[in-house]
């Protein structure tokens, strides 16, 4: 019966894309269609070849982990990894040598279309899909339960990947709302709500039917970035579609009170997909890799509160010195001075855990790994704070600095655990002994983080110039240089940012390779880990 | 089941809890932590007060110290426009020609016009004055309207070949091909004979057919001999300075459809004492006369 509802299902949609690539008003809107279509109309196939075929029991898996939709995650996230590292390391230099800015490629592959395409390729490819992996290993592990939903959980995968495929291919062709980290335009948005709605279902629905008496700290985490991704998700992508049959909508927040929605969900995106997320899965790999307890729960417990509850107020601090009004301002930095301490908490959680098992530092790089991750969220959240300080603001914004620090928070924090997690994760879910190469691990570790040093230190030095240059004023109070003036001066810290990006992506193929030859070559592991029993 | 966490014999109590071999220390937040944390607060707490923070119904609170940023920026600006205003006042009422004989007023007028330059200038002219194809160079001795304080003015002040200004200069070359004036042939013939004027020629008898038809068509803005003519803004043909190129397709492409390089008039946008500094600061690059 639920396959005639699909068949149904998917042929309308097949049905409207097909008129939807008719009567395209851009060309955007109608390369979607013919993505959807294809994806329709193939999934419209699928499913009546296999109609009359007698479905599987169902129950039948219910005591054993549902891995399979975590290893694809797992590919995806190295897979979107080096995509969106490579893509960032190309408009550095496109930053640096305008040359590349190719003629030929202009409309498609000028920085100005390439730029949220990295944006996205890193936070939401690489970053959502490290996200849903491990929440979705992380939860089931800890709760003691398969996936709840089914194939549910498949569905909320593949439509992740489309939503991606869709965003990528929009912005490439001009399809942009022009809000940054939200440039997706209305129905992407819309397949992305119908998508994060099933992540919650699944994500909530296992941590119901969970065996274990209490929710883990990291679950918390979890549960806190998609509910609350969710609203800034909805909140501000709120818009009017110019025609359905086009992919341009108008936003429905007037003028300031946009911007300060916009930095409301810029701001929290950080604060909750790149922040809470991410600490979710420090909370779950480091203690599982230091083979020690969580230092404490009681600090868990107060700087999780902490932090949801202060982050969602900091946004204004991207707004200082703009038409927000100034006691919006003031929050905003009051908040994200305050904020300082709660994001703290879980770096002293992560180092303090690694207590009685610092030796490990010396024999173990993935444990390296986590730990520098550690250590740059913790600079990155002092440095956050600081920066929003509307006297420090006022040297640093519009300038280098912020892409600095934001590099040093995603690259460093995001970017470390995660391949801390995926280096724990494969050898786990493909049943194998241990790594390939521990040595390649270490190449990584430090390609990876002098590529960081290179990225952070030319960023500051640029971005504090470019600062001092702007406000540079002579006796008589005139302005000494012109904007090109700045820019001119910034080549070289340019050049040494783009080299910091080869180094990163040269660590991010490596690993690559060492997870593929441990899933080829390392010795498989006889014992099964996949049951679903309770720790005790 | 799960490999569970290591443990020695002087680790703190743990919760209780397990999750999949991950257990947690019951340990204390560190207070060095949570005092900081409280003194973040308290701190807030504080600078709410001292800055317009809290919203209310109608408005927000202004704070004790009456704070804004838009009333800092403004008094900021207030002080240095009244520091200026006596050397501002002198500017505008000296003679443009007499500005660069007073010491003092000139370093003003330069350092002013220099930042006048750099702000609206520098996106056509280039940030050092150097112009680009279709933007004049303004380091050199070559002008298109003439290159006294004076004339700098007036181009500054009303601008080229826009709708801003009744006063802006203006001057119109014919597109003789885009408009049939002369067929390609001629523009060819024509084309060769400009190049000859700079010394750099290729085929004498199309120079030769070229100069009757220069004389015919080109001399009355450009003069005779191709040096120009600046009431007209007609450029100086006969040296090796191009503003679109000099070469044989450039000058095809200028006499087959014509330029119509514009400048907009600043006098609706700058102070009067800021034009004069530009214009000073201009003048002094190197070319003024």
């Amino acid at each position: 019966m639920s396959n005639y509802i699909k068949l149904i299902a998917l042929g309308l949609v097949t049905l409207f894309a097909m008129m939807g690539i008719n009567f395209a008003r851009d060309l955007a809107y109608q390369v979607h269609a013919i993505i959807v279509m294809l994806v329709a109309g193939g999934l419209f196939l699928y499913t009546l070849r296999r109609t009359d075929e007698p479905a599987l029991a169902a129950g039948g898996l219910e005591h054993e982990y549902f891995d399979s939709v975590v290893r694809a995650g797992v590919i995806a996230t190295a897979f979107w990894g080096v995509v969106g590292f490579l893509a960032g390391t190309f408009i550095a230099f496109q930053l640096a040598f305008p040359v590349l800015n190719f003629d030929w490629a202009q409309g498609f592959a000028n920085f100005g279309r390439l730029r949220p395409l990295h944006t996205s390729a890193v936070i939401f490819a690489f970053g959502g899909n490290a996200l849903l992996a491990t929440s979705f290993y992380v939860v089931q592990r800890t709760s003691a339960a398969r996936l709840w939903g089914g194939n549910l959980a498949w569905f909320v995968f593949w439509g992740y990947q489309l939503f991606i495929v869709l965003a990528a291919t929009g912005y490439l062709l001009g399809g942009t709302q022009s809000k940054e980290y939200a440039e997706p335009e209305w129905y992407v948005d819309l397949w992305l709500t119908i998508v994060w709605v099933a992540y919650l279902a699944v994500f909530l629905g296992t941590l119901i039917k969970r065996k274990e008496p209490h929710i883990y700290v990291a679950n918390w985490f979890y549960l806190a970035f998609i509910v609350t991704v969710a609203m800034l998700h909805v909140v501000n992508n709120l818009t009017i579609p110019v025609s359905i049959w086009g992919s341009k909508s108008v936003i429905v927040w007037p003028g300031v009170q946009d911007a300060m929605v916009q930095w409301w969900y810029g701001h929290n995106a950080v604060g909750f997909f790149l922040t809470a997320g991410f600490l979710g899965m420090m909370y779950y790999f480091i203690p599982k890799q230091a083979e020690r307890p969580v230092f404490s729960y009681k600090l868990s417990i107060i700087h999780f509160w902490a932090l949801i509850f202060i982050y969602i107020w900091a946004g204004p601090h991207h707004l200082h010195y703009t038409a927000l009004p100034d006691w919006a301002s003031t929050l905003g930095m009051v908040f994200s001075i305050v904020l300082w301490m709660p994001s703290w908490g879980g770096m002293i959680n992560g180092l303090m855990t690694l207590s009685g098992a610092w030796d490990k530092l010396r024999t173990d790089p993935v444990i390296r790994m986590m730990v520098i991750s550690v250590g740059f969220y913790g600079m990155s959240t002092f440095e956050g704070p600081m920066m929003s300080i509307r006297a420090v603001n006022s040297l640093s914004h519009y300038t280098d600095w912020t892409i600095g620090h934001v590099h040093s928070g995603a690259l460093g924090w995001n970017g470390m655990i995660t391949f801390g997690a995926l280096y724990f994760l494969v050898p786990v879910l493909w049943k194998r002994e241990r790594l390939y190469s521990l040595q390649m691990v270490s190449w990584h570790f430090w390609l990876a983080t002098i590529g960081i040093v290179l990225y952070a230190a030319s960023m500051w030095v640029t971005g504090i110039m470019e600062g001092l240059m702007w406000r540079e004023v002579d006796a008589n109070g005139f302005l000494v240089n012109s904007f090109a003036d700045t820019v001119a001066a910034k080549l070289p810290m340019y050049v040494v940012r783009g080299l910091g990006g080869v180094l990163y992506v040269t660590g991010a193929v490596i690993m690559c390779y060492n997870l593929w030859m441990t899933v080829r070559r390392a010795p498989a592991k006889e014992a099964s880990l996949s049951v679903s029993v309770p720790a005790e | 089941m799960s490999k569970k966490s290591q443990k020695f014999d002087s680790d703190p109590n743990t919760t209780g809890h397990e999750w999949d071999g991950i257990e947690e220390f019951d340990n204390p937040m560190p207070r060095w932590w949570l005092w900081t944390f409280y003194l973040t607060i308290i701190w807030g707490i504080g600078y709410t007060i001292a800055y317009p923070a809290w919203p209310m119904i109608n408005s927000a609170t202004a704070g004790v110290l009456g704070w804004s940023t838009r009333a800092d920026v403004a008094a900021e600006i207030a002080a240095v426009d009244e520091a200026n205003a006596p050397v501002n006042a002198k500017l505008v009422e000296t003679e443009l020609t007499e500005i660069s004989a007073d010491a003092d007023l000139n370093s003003y007028a330069v350092s002013a016009g220099s930042a006048v330059f750099k702000t609206w200038c520098a996106q056509c002219h280039g940030s050092g004055a150097a112009g680009a194809k279709g933007y004049p160079n303004l380091l050199d001795d070559d002008w298109l309207w003439g290159g006294s304080v004076e004339d700098i003015h007036a181009t500054v002040a009303h601008g080229i070949r826009n709708e801003d200004s009744d006063e802006a200069r203006y001057s119109e070359m014919p597109a003789f091909g885009r408009d049939e004036l002369l067929e390609a042939e001629e523009i060819d013939q024509v084309v060769n004979f400009v190049m000859s004027l700079s010394g750099e020629a290729q085929d004498a008898s199309k120079v030769e057919a070229g100069a009757v038809l220069f004389e015919d068509n080109c001399s009355s803005c450009h003069m005779e001999d191709g040096t120009g003519d600046r009431a007209q803004g007609a450029p100086n043909l006969a040296d090796a300075i191009w503003l679109y190129g000099g070469d044989y397709a450039a000058l095809t492409e200028t006499v087959t459809n014509s330029r119509y390089g514009v400048m907009p008039a600043w006098n609706t946008r700058l102070s009067e004492a800021e034009i004069r500094a530009v214009s000073a600061y201009v003048h002094q690059l190197g070319g003024g006369e």
